[in-house]
């Protein structure tokens, strides 16, 4: 159970304080509504671009880094499809730092074009190494475009390609932010050894003063259903045969979400999981294999990934993993197993307790949601699942027609 | 009026807290450190086995034993291990390190009584079958063939190669290694290593007199301890490096991981903290000179750091970055300006004074939790020291000088004796 206190400033920045005094530190935990799927098809990667930049100075502060190094904090940020998510930790006496920093650069950016050059290339750089210069780094690259056609979904986070990234402009900058950093755009978290009075005061008097600029309503372009199967093969410079299913699954919000979580949770996780123990141990044509979704807001992809043995053939590979995900649509799920999954869920919503800044997040996620108290009803949405309900979801989620498969074929010989 | 320009009034961190663990020694000797905190009904068990190295060159051995561990005993097959362990919500994550290999239980505290029986069979029953390990063996293969295409993992194993040679620490696994595990060298070193005498018990959570007294009964009570004294310890022979550039080629790379570094000292050494804040300034956090210079000065990479690993028998400085091709030499080339500007400047107060902080608040920071509080105690207890060493360590980084951090420099970072790897393109 995390409690928490709840309210709204004038200029619409929602704030909620939670308390835990078994931690001198404090969190303070910043969520902007938006994502990769609110950037333009032709200028992608550029919210995660935009987060880089959200460190090169504000208007009254000329280097974010240095003052938050100087009080003992740590900090960092992420950039998903659906958000970006910014968090300092800190010594709980140097609370107030946190919220001067913040606010100032809720308040105004006033990084330079060098500093826009440097990140431009830092990106660059986190691109290759993380997308271009590993095996099977470019999964996602290719795997989003396959299963998404019009949802921005279809682009990954980096962006489609460095082009879009090497030509982002100040201008376009400085449009990204009067449009989606405004403080009704933004949810604060603010957890630790900290006292609801007094975060109070601090948030009317940083934040209160920035003004309103209008909430953006965001009107994204829905994903019809798909009707055939998609597929792609690509020869590669990778050691090993390799192959990704992705199934388009429900939103974050609609009941079948669960359901699906479940899933993914019976087919992969822990080693008596049905994949693992089916195609690694006992039929042992994968050497290892996984099944999980991209928890996003918007409709989601439901994934499975494996790496067939050197002796097995794609063909037979992907056979089998069909043949697991059909015994999920034709048999229901015994009470025991339905149970494991579901006790997972318990165990691990506990341990997540057990860091402030996991609590922090979590708040400010579902406080997106539309509540952050649906964190606290969130083991009960897992329990209410019934068998049933695994069983209508998987005939809903793992038909050929829904299906964009990607496979990797080794080129040993490309040295 | 809000002054924006000015920071709010900063608060120093006066001391750490830290948490001392209840010691008790079982009827059988194991050793047993308590730390009873927290709010959650839960609990982390690790059993912590030191390595005897029988063979320098035994790495491969330790950890397939110990991550062999779950898959079958004399009464559990695998899938009953996995069943029990994942019906009752619970992680049970095997771990191996340089010098020791240990076995991590999360659970709640409900379904302790359910666990704790498997793993006790696990560390006294293991049996590591033919056809669990030709299962383990083939997806280990497959495995490592996937991680020797990533440029960083090959830099890592150079590393560690060129620095401490045939010496155990730079040992590192073949694809055709696997081959060469059997079965009977398994259960060998597993009788050898998995013995009360030999294995540290540190339980954090939730603890009550129940859960120690269930620990005592399986693991004091029910553990004997056969196969007579520990074999007396052999002392790896690690030489001094030599400075050295090895290149690696990858003809196709859009990056090269770069990877560098040289001997260092261990942690009971007296110049050991000091050497802390050396490195934090020189790489050891996000305003370091390092990141400040080649990542949001120059753009040439995504991330620059560098650490130092304190082991049992030996101590290592490395520094390491991934970087695009055509800027790999000007990388190196700023790596070793950095490094001697640390030699040649003292630091100016005000840089000591953010690191001093930065440190003492990431310090604070790390000890967030009961099983933090445990984690800082096995950092110094594997290193042969208690908790009193950092109230050594804090009173160091409050008064070290810009002087002695530079004198730290000149004894401890010569860029030219360092061992510096290339994969990639330069």
């Amino acid at each position: 159970m995390v409690k928490f206190s709840r309210f709204t400033l004038d200029n619409g920045l929602r704030i909620l304080v939670h308390e835990d005094h078994a931690t001198p530190m404090a969190v303070v935990n910043l969520l902007y509504d938006v994502g990769s799927r609110d950037e333009h098809p032709d200028k992608t990667g550029f919210a995660h671009l935009f987060e880089h930049l959200m460190f090169g100075g504000s208007v009254n502060i000329p280097s974010y880094d240095g003052p938050s190094q100087a009080v003992g904090a740590q900090n960092n940020a992420f950039t998903s499809n659906d958000i970006t998510n910014y968090y300092i930790t800190l010594p709980a006496a140097n609370l107030e730092t946190a919220f001067w920093l913040e606010s100032d650069r809720m308040l105004g950016l006033a990084f330079s074009e060098k500093s826009l050059d440097v990140q431009r290339n830092v990106v660059c750089e986190e691109f290759k190494q993380r997308y271009l210069n590993q095996p099977y780094g470019d999964v996602w690259l290719r795997l989003r475009p396959l299963a998404y056609q019009v949802h921005p979904y279809r682009w990954a986070t980096i962006g489609k390609e460095l082009s879009h990234i090497e030509q982002a402009k100040m201008d376009d900058v400085r449009a990204f932010f009067t449009k989606h950093y405004a403080p009704e755009n933004a949810i604060l978290v603010v957890a630790g050894d900290v006292e609801v009075d007094a975060v109070k005061e601090l948030a009317e008097k940083w934040f209160a003063p920035i003004a309103s600029r209008g909430k953006y309503v965001r009107k994204l372009p829905a994903e019809p259903e798909q009707r055939e199967a998609h597929r792609e093969v690509i020869y590669a410079d990778v050691p090993l045969n390799s192959l990704y299913i992705a199934f388009h699954g429900p939103a974050r919000l609609e009941n079948a979400y669960y359901a699906m979580d479940l899933i993914s949770d019976l087919l992969s996780r822990g080693t008596s999981s049905r994949l693992y123990r089916t195609l690694v141990k006992e039929k042992e044509l994968f050497s290892e294999i996984n099944a999980y979704h991209t928890g996003s807001i918007d409709g989601n992809l439901f994934v499975v990934a494996g790496k067939p043995l050197s002796n097995i053939t794609l063909e037979a590979a992907e056979e089998a993993i069909w043949d697991e995900l059909r015994q999920l649509k034709y048999e229901q799920v015994t009470d025991y197993e339905l149970n494991k999954v579901k006790n997972r869920i318990e165990s691990t919503m506990i341990f997540a307790e057990m860091a402030i800044l996991e609590k922090a997040m979590n708040l400010a996620y579902f406080e997106l949601l539309g509540d952050a108290d649906g964190l606290n009803r969130e083991v009960d949405r897992y329990f209410a699942v019934s068998a049933e309900d695994i069983q209508r979801q998987a005939n809903q989620l793992f038909r050929k027609e829904n299906s964009s498969t990607l496979i990797y074929i080794a080129d040993k010989h490309a040295y | 009026m809000l002054t924006r320009t000015q920071p709010p009034p900063y608060h120093p961190i006066s001391g750490l807290d830290l948490i001392k663990p209840q010691e008790i020694t079982f009827s059988n000797g194991l050793k047993v450190f308590i730390f009873d905190s927290g709010e959650q009904d839960l609990v982390r068990i690790e059993w912590i086995v030191d390595h005897l190295f029988g063979r320098e060159d035994q790495a491969l051995l330790n950890s397939s034993i110990c991550e062999l561990l779950p898959e079958g005993t004399l009464t559990l097959s695998s899938a009953q291990i996995a069943e029990l362990v994942d019906f009752h919500g619970a992680f049970l994550i095997p771990g191996v390190g340089y010098d020791q290999s240990s076995l991590t239980l999360f659970s709640l505290n409900k379904h302790l009584e359910e666990l704790l029986p498997v793993v006790k069979d696990m560390l006294t029953n293991a049996v590591f079958s033919e056809k669990e390990l030709a299962t383990y063996i083939r997806n280990n293969k497959q495995k490592l063939q996937v991680s020797l295409q990533k440029n960083s993992f090959v830099a890592r194993r150079l590393f560690n190669k060129s620095v401490f040679g045939t010496a155990r620490y730079g040992y590192v696994p073949e694809v055709s290694d696997y081959d060469e595990l059997t079965r009977n060298n398994l259960l060998v070193l597993f009788s050898q290593q998995y013995r009360p005498s030999n294995c540290t018990l540190v339980v954090s959570g939730k603890i009550t007199g129940n859960v120690i007294n269930s620990l005592d009964r399986l693991f004091g009570n029910d553990w004997v301890d056969q196969n007579g004294a520990l074999p007396i310890e052999q002392i790896p022979n690690v030489l001094p490096t030599a400075g050295k550039l090895a290149v690696d080629v990858r003809k196709d790379a859009m990056q090269s991981a770069i990877r560098m570094g040289c001997l260092s000292v261990q942690r009971p050494h007296p110049d050991f903290p000091g050497l802390q804040v050396l490195n934090t300034v020189l790489g050891g956090y996000f305003g370091s000179r390092l990141m400040t210079n080649i990542r949001e000065d120059k753009g040439y990479t995504y991330s620059i750091s560098s650490g130092m690993a304190s082991l049992k028998h030996s101590a290592f400085f490395t520094l390491g970055s991934e970087v695009g091709v055509d800027v790999t030499a000007a990388t190196l080339g700023e790596i070793e300006r950095e490094i001697n500007r640390l030699r040649d400047e003292p630091v100016s107060n005000e840089e000591l004074a953010v690191v001093r902080s930065y440190i003492m608040g990431s310090l604070l920071g790390s000890l967030e939790n009961v099983f933090s509080h445990a984690d800082k105690f096995k950092n110094v207890y594997f290193s042969g020291l208690g908790l009193e060493y950092y109230d050594r360590y804090t009173s160091v980084i409050n008064t070290i000088t810009p002087d002695e951090i530079c004198h730290l420099a000149n004894t401890y970072l010569d860029f030219d004796k360092m061992v510096k790897v290339v994969v990639g393109k330069i």
